[in-house]
């Protein structure tokens, strides 16, 4: 189970803190699988890394009953100057995981043959992606945090996405945010819309998908719209 | 329980945690060495022969030009002590100086902290700066240019007090960059400023007593004379006070751990 209570995200922006989560509070339990849409800047990458654990909450907690993973997404965190390999022992050693092990399933998933072993600067967009995914795989969590994963590569990469994520990990739970409402009608259980710092729950997507597009539609000027 | 804090739910032992920190302290420290020195030429050993280029160009230099000190005092000796020194107090800084951004993604990990990537350099650069002072000290010895310590323990209580000093310092400093990046622009031309006044081209017995009093404030003075009185005994005339630059470096380091705390919960991971 994760529990969240009283979430709240502030930043500070010129001349003051801007309110992206305000005083969030629900529960994932483990196999569930949330679907958050919103629109650019709503504050669903900032939800990811706070309930990850990569940033702090201003207020509020997040607790965490079951493992759950870094958000992962296609940029990769990635040292450039080092090599897809490096990368990969790197991350085995911060997780306590085998690395040898881990490498060959890399490089059996990724398909960067002997690019494994050259930098990460020298990758295409499409390898790194490759690169990103295959050791997001290496470590097992109950819950997964997935941002934006539909974006990229081609269609034999997300077929392969597909396989690993949705049908070998079907019994973990999700918290998937995107814009693309179809990827998340598709594999999510339920739903949430995220707009000025509120989460909206619906357990049918046509509902959430309604009030999603009433949102998008409503496009008031920058200048007059509340910022919480 | 602090205000943002997540915990996980089953408390971790303090043991777990020492365990989680020293792997993701090794693996960032492993991934610096790979990211600073590579796989081409020498590779990791560029971590000790860098800075010995540097100590033997300097020892040259000041052998050649018979830098001003205490007559008494045999050249090489009185080089290599100064500038490993310097070394330690002034590299240290540097490196911890914006050390967050380029690691900003690790963070994407639970498990890495701030403090983490702070330590892994610093560890990186005192194993460099003391690789580096031990073998032109074996090297230096075997060629004849320099006698051995009269007592190696004091030696190294002094290299571990710089050495501490340095590190509390770059922590500090590191950790205040995260917020300005003043800290940056002033710590360069500081640390060029204060290398003439570190000890490490004089000894304090040489200079006069006014002198003696100002220079002495600065904690790596002490340092620098605390292993110099081990490498030449009594008559280095040593002026230092070793609690003086344990409680500065203590108290630096307590403020940085504090600074640390205030920037975490601002911290933007892109």
């Amino acid at each position: 189970m994760i529990r969240v209570r009283n979430l709240t995200k502030t930043y500070p922006i010129r001349g003051g803190q801007r309110t992206i989560l305000d005083r969030l509070s629900f529960d994932l339990a483990p196999g569930r699988k949330l679907g958050i849409l919103g629109r650019n800047g709503a504050g669903k990458s900032t939800l990811i890394r706070v309930i990850s654990g990569a940033e702090r909450a201003s207020s509020g907690s997040v607790e965490r009953g079951m493992s759950v993973s870094w958000p992962l997404a296609f940029s990769g965190a990635f040292q450039t100057s080092l090599t897809g390999c490096d990368n990969v022992r790197f991350i085995s050693r911060i997780y306590n995981s085998d690395f040898a092990r881990n490498i060959i399933a890399v490089d059996e998933f990724a398909e960067l043959g002997a690019y494994l072993h050259e930098p990460v600067r020298t990758y295409s967009s499409g390898m790194r992606a490759r690169l990103a995914f295959a050791i997001s795989m290496i470590i097992e969590f109950d819950c997964f945090l997935i941002d934006e994963i539909s974006a990229v590569g081609d269609a034999r990469f997300g077929q392969k996405c597909q396989v690993e994520l949705f049908e070998k990990r079907a019994d973990r739970a999700m918290i998937i945010v995107s814009h693309d409402a179809a990827y998340v009608r598709d594999h999510c259980d339920h739903f949430a819309v995220l707009h000025d710092g509120q989460m909206h729950f619906h357990d049918d997507f046509e509902d959430a998908y309604a009030l999603f597009k009433d949102l998008i539609g409503w496009t008031p000027h920058p200048d007059t719209a509340p910022t919480a | 329980m602090i205000a943002g804090a997540s915990h996980p739910p089953r408390a971790t032992s303090l043991a777990e945690a020492l365990a989680v920190q020293r792997r993701v302290i090794f693996a960032m420290l492993m991934r610096e060495a790979l990211t600073r020195y590579g796989r081409h030429n020498i590779g990791f050993l560029w971590l000790f022969v860098e800075p010995m280029i540097f100590t033997i160009g300097v020892t040259i230099l000041w052998s050649v030009t018979k830098t001003v000190h205490s007559s008494a005092i045999p050249i090489t000796a009185f080089a290599l002590t100064g500038y490993s020194s310097v070394l330690l107090w002034r590299n240290m800084p540097a490196r911890c100086i914006n050390a967050l951004y380029p690691n900003l993604p690790l963070l994407y990990h639970r498990q890495v902290r701030i403090l983490d990537i702070f330590i892994a350099r610093l560890l990186l650069e005192f194993a460099g700066a003391t690789m580096s002072f031990l073998l032109l000290g074996v090297l230096f010895h075997l060629i004849g240019w320099m006698d051995l310590p009269e007592d190696v323990l004091e030696v190294i209580g002094g290299w571990f007090i710089l050495a501490w000093f340095g590190m509390a310092l770059a922590l500090f400093l590191g950790a205040l960059s995260v917020r300005s990046e003043l800290v940056e622009k002033l710590w360069h031309p500081l640390s060029y400023l204060t290398f003439p006044l570190s000890g490490a081209a004089f000894m304090v017995d040489a200079l006069p007593k006014e002198a003696q009093d100002f220079v002495l404030l600065l904690p790596m003075v002490h340092g620098v004379e605390m292993v110099r009185e081990g490498f030449f005994g009594g008559y280095a005339h040593a002026h230092f006070n070793a609690g003086y630059v344990v409680a500065i470096a203590l108290t630096l380091t307590l403020l940085a751990l504090l600074q640390i705390r205030v920037v975490v919960p601002e911290i933007v991971i892109e």
